[in-house]
């Protein structure tokens, strides 16, 4: 039944941009602070916004920022088309369209008392950097934090001064590796499943946060299986066409699941059936 | 408003619900006063009407415009209109349009915004108000399917403000049916022919005897405009013959699903060689989907003008037939029509009762009438239970 | 050379193997040491060892005309670099490169296959450890392949 009366949901609010930067030579960090007239909504680790632009369109992009900091919404874009590309050349000063947040998020809760290990390949960093902030943020709650990041080679991985940053807080570990590696890296090279013989903590009382391309997700919940964690204990968050994020478009369909309001993280456990399973 | 308990009302049988102090006989030469009547209420009437040889939903000003005389035929792949040897006006079944097109249309602007001080402001977010409307023949099917949308767009998590104000305003008159089309099935999924709850009349065209309607009032705004109208009394043989009526439209149905099992089948199913069949003829045309009175399935399209300092959002009904419609950067999900079929009949009749805790189908047979190479979603179900990958099993 | 087959039977390859075949493959091995950039091995030198990495982590790169050369993968402690010396023509195809202070277990390839060849036994568990090996970096060579971050 209804949760919620939510009847502005599939209408845009026009937020403006504070900050451009860039990340890498295709992806870049906006943040935005709501226009006059609009409301600032706290998000959960996890969710994601629509973000609209004026005479482009609108597309579905997590949000990478701190759930801590008050009325700011931090989007990082990965410029692999025209909508995309449309947001990441935006200056400081314009307006875009911010719908949201929707979805379900990371289980921040129930990881509680929990070591963390964050799994990400590319892009997928993004939309567990606001876990990273949670954790730290408040460093008592959980156990070891440990972090996994792939990417195609140096050159691509988003957030090199945080992962160093990270790397010197207290029972925290990050651990990187490429695809392809230069004369210059110092840093592993291979799958990012080959970090995991390196990660210090209990398989058996950690929670496991999932996200990359989907080839990736699924090689990652089988080795994080075979490293000792439980399929309860590993979420995902997964990616599907969005045309309007609350449940009456059926873009997102995922088997029986929707990925905008059931998702877009999902336990391992629940999807288990549905990921090898090729055009579903 | 909303009805509450969508499922259960189904449970309801008919002839258990009959009796006799609830119904009314309604002249057939009254039927002009009901439409007159709901049009002092303030309502426009839509009703059925013959349109470029099909029974489709427009504005009735009067009962000339209804079809009066009209059965229509129908098989896989085949609608046609004949005359009937009576005058009934609701002796058709079903046309290609449901209710859905007023209650979720095809086509609807979700806002429009425009640039203002190096910003936007929107300038409208309301569904656009619209005359409240009154549905005349609404059928046992389309009943169910009004409720089936209204749990996915009024009932879960969002509301559709859209929807809503129109599922609101809708004043419904249900047209029991007295006999089916080769197509139809709603006996097997339990959403007909007989008509339950969620209408505000109820009627039941009779003609032995004389032409005249049973009619009975299922909200109070029914009883009210119900309360206008001509009537006299009900007697048992008015009852018995509606309800003969409305037993021979279940019995002729010849086709069924069998919603034994239905989920397990198709999930388990996913792999069949049947779906290779079934790719081999469908032209993913989408008709089913356009036609089919619960696919809720849109898409949104952004507009600007020239000048670009005006933008329109509107949402379109789409359809998972459509490549385009499982696009994600780099390539679609579903590339092959076997994938796009399984997704729409797996959805339709398993995963909708994971999602709504409701089947997705009411049995109308449109998307068999209107699938224009004759695909039958209820011979698809026999032969992936049968695991036979032929046509006939 | 106690201490050599302690260190032998601990490392993460050998895992479990039969004492007496961790014996007999002491008899091949030596401790070894390199510094940040030496090379273990380049491609075409004769194969003649393998290593266990006890501590520090190597680069395993290819090169081609006007490319600098491409690390494919990074070992370290616990795993072993090399299979070259199984199979004839024993030659390297890659390069080994020490990206810091590296102690391994270098084990004499000629040695090895020739104690396999008199002991079958010990050839078949030798073996087994090695395709397993092989089956996991070829899988993540197949990821590697696929380029799953790219943009497609």
């Amino acid at each position: 039944m209804a949760t919620a009366v939510k009847a502005d949901a599939m209408v845009t609010q026009p937020y403006l941009i504070r900050d451009v930067s860039k990340e890498t030579y295709d992806t870049f960090t906006l943040k935005l602070e709501p226009d006059k007239g609009s409301n600032h909504t706290q998000f959960q680790p996890g969710q994601f916004s629509m973000l609209w632009v004026f005479g482009v369109g609108e597309l579905p992009i997590s949000i990478s920022g701190d759930p801590d900091e008050e009325e700011r919404l931090v989007y990082t874009v990965r410029s692999v088309g025209q909508a995309t590309n449309a947001l990441v050349t935006r200056s400081v000063g314009e307006a875009i369209g911010v719908r949201g947040p929707f979805g379900t998020g990371w289980p921040l809760e129930a990881a509680r008392g929990h070591d963390v290990i964050v799994v990400a390949g590319g892009i997928g960093l993004a939309p567990l950097r606001p876990v990273i902030y949670e954790v730290l943020n408040h460093r008592k709650d959980y156990g070891r934090l440990v972090i996994l990041y792939g990417a195609r080679s140096p050159r691509d991985l988003l957030y090199r001064k945080e992962l160093a940053s990270w790397a010197r807080q207290k029972e925290t570990q990050v651990l990187t590796s490429v695809d392809y590696g230069g004369m210059s890296w110092r840093g592993h090279v291979g799958v990012v499943t080959s970090l995991f013989k390196y990660a210090r903590l209990k398989p058996s009382r950690s929670v496991a946060m999932v996200c990359g391309p989907e080839i990736m997700m699924r090689f990652v919940t089988r080795e994080l299986e075979t490293y000792g964690l439980s399929r309860s204990d590993i979420f995902l968050s997964m990616e599907r066409n969005m045309k309007c994020a609350v449940g009456f478009c059926g873009h997102c369909q995922y088997g029986p699941h929707f990925i905008c309001k059931e998702g877009p993280v999902f336990r391992f456990e629940q999807l288990r059936p549905l990921l090898e399973k090729y055009e579903l | 408003m909303v009805a509450e308990g969508v499922l259960a009302a189904r449970e309801t049988s008919w002839s258990s619900a009959v009796s006799l102090e609830e119904h009314a006989v309604l002249a057939a030469s009254e039927l002009g006063s009901l439409i007159s009547t709901l049009a002092l209420e303030g309502y426009s009437v839509i009703g059925p009407a013959v349109r470029d040889g099909a029974i489709v939903y427009s504005a009735i000003e009067s009962i000339q415009d209804l079809p009066q005389g009209w059965a229509d035929e129908q098989a896989p792949g085949k609608y046609r209109l004949s005359p009937r040897n009576d005058d009934s006006f609701f002796g058709y079944v079903v046309g290609p349009q449901s209710w859905k097109k007023f209650l979720h249309p095809p086509e609807v602007r979700l806002w429009q915004a425009e640039r203002q001080d190096g910003s936007f402001r929107i300038l409208n977010n309301e569904a656009t108000p619209e005359k409240a409307k009154a549905f005349l023949g609404v059928r046992a099917c389309e009943l169910a399917a009004i409720r089936i949308q209204d749990r996915v767009l009024l009932e879960d998590r969002y509301r559709d403000p859209i929807y809503e104000a129109r599922r609101a305003s809708a004043f419904v008159i249900a047209v029991q049916c007295t006999q089916a089309a080769s197509t139809c099935f709603c006996s097997s999924m339990g959403t007909g022919p007989a008509v339950s709850e969620g209408a505000d009349l109820v009627l039941t065209e009779l003609q032995s005897g004389s032409h005249r309607f049973l009619v009975r009032a299922g909200t109070d705004r029914g009883s009210e405009v119900l309360s206008k109208l001509r009537t006299t009394a009900a007697t048992e043989a008015d009852l018995h013959q509606a309800q003969d009526g409305v037993q021979a439209a279940a019995a002729t149905q010849v086709r069924s699903i069998d919603q034994n099992g239905i989920q397990e089948l198709l999930y388990q199913n996913f792999e069949h060689p049947r779906w290779e069949n079934l790719a081999a003829r469908c032209l993913s045309c989408a008709n089913c989907t356009m036609v089919c009175p619960t696919c809720f399935c849109t898409t949104v399209e952004d507009t600007s003008t020239v000048t670009g300092n005006h933008a329109e959002r509107w949402r379109r009904w789409d359809s998972c037939f459509t490549q385009a419609f499982s696009y994600i950067h780099g390539g679609s999900i579903r590339n092959s029509s076997k994938s796009r079929y399984r997704q729409w009949i797996t959805h339709k009749l398993a995963a909708w009762k994971d999602q709504f805790g409701s089947s997705g189908c009411v049995g109308c047979g449109r998307c068999i009438t209107w699938c224009p190479v004759g695909i039958d979603i209820t011979e698809e179900v026999r032969a992936l239970r049968n695991g036979g990958d032929h046509g006939d099993s | 050379m106690e201490t050599l087959e302690r260190i032998i039977a601990e490392h993460p390859f050998l895992a479990d193997l039969d004492p007496g075949f961790t014996s007999l493959m002491v008899g091949c091995a030596k401790n070894v040491r390199f510094n940040r950039g030496d090379y273990l091995f380049r491609e075409g030198d004769p194969a003649d060892q393998f290593y266990l990495i006890r501590e520090g982590k190597v680069a395993v790169e290819i090169f081609a005309p006007q490319r600098t050369p491409i690390i494919v993968s990074t070992l370290g402690e616990g795993e072993i670099l090399g299979w070259s010396w199984l199979l004839p023509p024993y030659q390297w195809k890659l390069n080994a490169r020490a990206l810091e202070y590296l102690r391994a277990i270098a084990l004499d390839g000629k040695c090895l296959r020739n104690k396999c060849e008199q002991n079958h036994d010990l050839g078949y568990e030798v073996l087994k450890r090695f395709a397993r090996i092989i089956e996991q970096r070829l899988e993540a060579t197949r990821m590697q392949l696929l380029d799953v971050y790219a943009v497609r």
